[in-house]
């Protein structure tokens, strides 16, 4: 029966955790804007490459070689 | 008959979308509409953005108002700057812009890809549903009026007002309430865990042991519950009571707390398990009700005021002669101040120097500006149209016009929701019910067996709790709050739905309520109009006063007024004179052509005959709302409809062919007058629907039992209101009032539902026998189908809404 202590025990530790996770994300402001970020993540990150190529000759044309 | 119509081709700018018929600004196969638009490309390409163009079609602000130089000097005032700032340390400086232009995928992109153009910026992040940006920028690189003008370069130019300035209105988020919930969730969740042995043995576990832990651990959860999310229950049950009055948090406060001390006392004297269960469930799903009832939009303010009108700084003439920034507050009287075109003026003033032509159509409705001459007041509020002008100042900025009208006692006193709402009556009734059955049960079995009375006085408090009422009430105002949204009516709260349905009078305002916000569109048709006949009619209009010549005259390119030999006017037809050795005719059809000509469409038409030759018409619209005829015949059927206007009467005979003459309609209505008018129909006992637009409105937005504001942009300043209706869905106004009916039907059956578990749950209650797995069965279940019913009938109306 000692088992079903340590069981809860453990459980509750785990979902506090969750909660504390919980309110954390909440504190941190993840829920205050529920649109924005998910125009965002369709962003490409990449800019055009006439400027890119100016600028970053280097990590371009090592990339270029990669492939 | 002339009449051209341009065939549509597709030539739009490649930056706005706007119409570039005359391609005269090209780069590439890229058209542009004008200069502005073709700067902003630039820009855009120079610094390599044109991925702004990839996400959406014509993604821009189209820029045929340029920006003028200079706008955002006073941002160089380190007192201004500071105002706006709102973290600073050794290099960054943070700040929040407020852009009204955002509104699309690609306004995203480009606005956090700031740093592209000003390398000093190094973060930019968007809120897209409150249409903010904020900057972080290193200010030894660059500066906050340079932020700013780089915004605007590129088309987004901030919107900066005295509101700003002020800090204490920055609403923080508020995440208090879901952080509640997640923790009665919590408790409540792992508190039914802990209990369900509890449940399957009914009060005897197998080992003593484990039921003792289990019982502490549960009180252990509960007090978080209890002390913490419960809170606000308490405090609001509390603050009722003192002001002697019964509010529905009372009850549910008092079965919460009874609950509680039973079971605390079950658990330390080891008689029992208590409720704690059926404690914390309460707690989480009234919660959640209340946030989805609150659950306000940020995207639209509804307490804006005055001071989101005034702009922030101000230039201020030096007896030198010198010009500096100041902050608009710190104006004083006999300021000299320069205002530029389009500029507001911030305070009451007299006009020193220039040529005033001023746009009162934010105070008073008024659509055509009024010429000042110097030595006159002019107003706060109105917008000069007219080049730059100086002028010193009289009143300080709250002591002027504007702002005296939100000094009215109206805005002062905030109506007290809770005592209006009908739930409220019945949660009152309820307890009293709930007592007397209480006092009944204790009676009873103190005669026949006091061992009981005790326990059966406290289950029936705690199985009868009040809050299947209060989620009723809860979850239909929520989700018709959404719904309606879903239409683009933004109510302001919950109560604002109820007083909507109790509304019998509904007051409109003229312009921009019932006409649209778009000044009337005038369309000539026939020859192409050389200047020369346009300076001809141009002058014989000015001759008449009648509104459709100054319609004209206002759509007709400025020239210089010619002499007029032999000018008549036949009142109902006409005008005709010689002009420059031609003679005009303009007016009616009969009266140029001499024939009825059937009238297709609406509007008025003027017809136009140079030395009797025919060359053509005006096309003048009567920029009423799509269907206005229909929403108020449909609307006249139930409710008593007024008018009231700003403007003078020229419009009655339109508007008497549309509301028919019963209706009673009001011209020349100071904003006070409206005010006034509507405290009258309020004493007779009316309840009013005042539905109006601009700041004109705001008195009596603010007096009427509910105020809807009509926008064409819901970002627009909307002033006090109770609701905001997008110009669009204007047709659906008496639809959307129906509907806000219903909102009773709904909460009033399943309250019905609620009374009838409460009856199951008395019936065990008064045997002083409650047990906690009935207690916790009853309660979830109750709960639920009350949220399942709400719901499910809130979005039944909906569907019947969208059919007629």
């Amino acid at each position: 029966m000692s088992a079903i202590f340590v069981m809860i025990g453990a459980s509750l530790l785990i979902a506090i955790g969750f909660l504390i996770a919980f309110i954390w994300s909440v504190k941190s402001g993840q829920y205050e804007d529920d649109y924005t970020p998910s125009v965002r993540m369709l962003f490409d990150n990449t800019t055009p490459q006439e400027k890119e190529t100016a600028i970053n000759q280097e990590t371009f044309t090592k990339t270029k070689n990669k492939k | 008959m002339i009449v051209k119509d341009k065939p549509e081709q597709k030539t739009i700018c490649f930056h706005c979308g706007e119409d570039a018929q005359d391609q005269s600004f090209k780069i590439e196969a890229k058209l542009f509409c004008c200069r502005g638009c073709q700067t902003v490309y630039e820009i855009i390409n120079k610094n390599n953005l044109c991925s702004y163009y990839d996400n959406q079609n014509s993604p821009g602000i189209n820029q045929k108002q340029p920006i003028r130089n200079g706008k955002f000097d006073f941002l160089d005032d380190e007192k201004i700057s500071n105002q706006l700032i709102y973290f600073q340390d050794k290099s960054q400086k943070h700040v929040i812009f407020y852009l009204p232009q955002m509104h699309c995928s690609s306004c995203i992109w480009i606005l956090e890809h700031l740093n592209n153009i000003d390398k000093g910026i190094i973060k930019s992040q968007v809120n897209f549903i409150k249409k903010e940006v904020s900057i972080i920028f290193d200010f030894h690189q660059t500066n906050l009026k340079k932020v700013a003008e780089s915004l605007a370069l590129i088309g987004y130019e901030p919107h900066i007002s005295l509101n700003d300035a002020d800090k204490s209105k920055i609403k923080k988020y508020d995440t208090t309430k879901i952080v509640k919930i997640g923790i009665a969730g919590f408790c409540f969740g792992n508190i039914m865990m802990l209990s369900f042995p509890d449940y399957f043995s009914i009060g005897k576990l197998e080992d003593p042991n484990l039921k003792f832990w289990f019982n502490y651990l549960n009180l252990l959860l509960s007090l978080p519950v209890f002390f913490y999310c419960a809170a606000e229950f308490f405090i609001s049950g509390f603050k009722g009571l003192r002001q002697k009055f019964l509010n529905i948090d009372a009850p549910i406060a008092l079965a919460i707390l009874i609950t509680f001390s039973r079971s605390v006392y079950e658990i330390i004297s080891d008689t029992g398990s208590g409720y704690l269960d059926s404690m914390s469930g309460i707690v989480f799903f009234m919660l959640i009700g209340r946030y989805f009832q609150n659950k306000t939009y940020q995207n639209i303010s509804f307490d804006r005021d005055f001071t989101s009108y005034f702009p922030l700084g101000v230039i201020i003439i030096n007896s030198d002669g010198s010009e500096k920034q100041v902050s608009v507050s710190e104006l004083k009287v006999g300021d000299r101040i320069k205002i530029h075109n389009d500029e507001i003026i911030p305070a009451d003033s007299i006009l020193f120097l220039g040529k005033a032509t001023i746009d009162y159509s934010f105070v008073t409705g008024e659509s055509i500006p009024v010429e000042k001459s110097i030595g006159e007041i002019v107003y706060a509020g109105g917008k000069q149209t007219s080049g730059a002008i100086e002028l010193e100042v009289i009143k300080k900025v709250s002591q002027s016009y504007l702002t005296q009208l939100w000094n009215n006692e109206v805005f002062k006193d905030t109506k007290d929701e809770q005592k209006v709402s009908f739930i409220h009556k019945i949660s009152k009734y309820f307890t009293y019910v709930l007592f007397s059955i209480a006092i009944i049960a204790a009676t009873y079995w103190l005669i026949f067996d006091n061992t009981k009375v005790w326990g059966a006085v406290t289950a029936i408090l705690i199985v009868a709790c009040p809050c299947a009422l209060l989620l009723s009430s809860t979850f239909t105002n929520g989700n018709m709050i959404r719904i309606l949204n879903k239409y683009k009516l933004y109510v302001k709260n919950a109560s604002v739905i109820e007083k909507i349905s109790d509304v019998d009078t509904i007051v409109f305002d003229k312009t921009g309520t019932i006409t649209e916000q778009v000044k009337s569109q005038i369309i000539f048709n026939g020859m192409d109009l050389s200047s020369e006949h346009s300076q001809l009619i141009r002058s014989l209009a000015n001759q008449s006063n009648h509104p459709l010549s100054k319609s004209i005259i206002s759509f007709l390119p400025f020239s210089k007024n010619l002499n007029i030999k032999n000018f008549k006017e036949f009142k109902g037809f006409g005008t005709s004179g010689l002009v420059n050795n031609h003679f005009l005719k303009m007016g009616s059809s009969e009266f140029v052509l001499g024939q009825n000509t059937i009238q297709l469409n609406s509007g008025s038409k003027v017809y136009i005959s140079i030395d009797d030759e025919f060359t053509g018409y005006f096309n003048i619209k009567n920029n009423y709302r799509k269907d206005l005829e229909k929403i108020v015949t449909a609307l006249g059927k139930n409710f008593d409809l007024k008018i009231l206007s700003g403007d003078n009467d020229s419009e009655k005979n339109n508007l008497e062919n549309i509301f028919g003459n019963k209706t009673e309609m009001l011209f020349n209505q100071k904003p006070e007058d409206k005010l006034i008018f509507i405290q009258q129909l309020q004493d007779k006992g009316k309840k009013v629907l005042m539905i109006g637009d601009g700041l004109n409105d705001a008195g009596a937005l603010k007096q009427s039992n509910v105020g809807i504001a009509i926008s064409d942009n819901t970002n627009n300043f909307s002033p006090a209101c109770d609701a905001i209706l997008s110009g669009n869905n204007f047709y659906l106004l008496k639809e959307l009032i129906n509907y806000c009916r219903k909102g009773k039907t709904i909460i009033y059956s399943s309250f019905i539902i609620s009374v009838l578990y409460n009856f199951v749950g008395l019936f065990f209650a008064v045997q002083g026998d409650l047990k906690p797995v009935i207690a916790a069965i009853l309660m979830p279940i109750s709960s639920i189908s009350i949220v399942l019913l709400t719901t499910s009938l809130s979005s039944y109306y909906e569907r019947r809404l969208t059919k007629t």
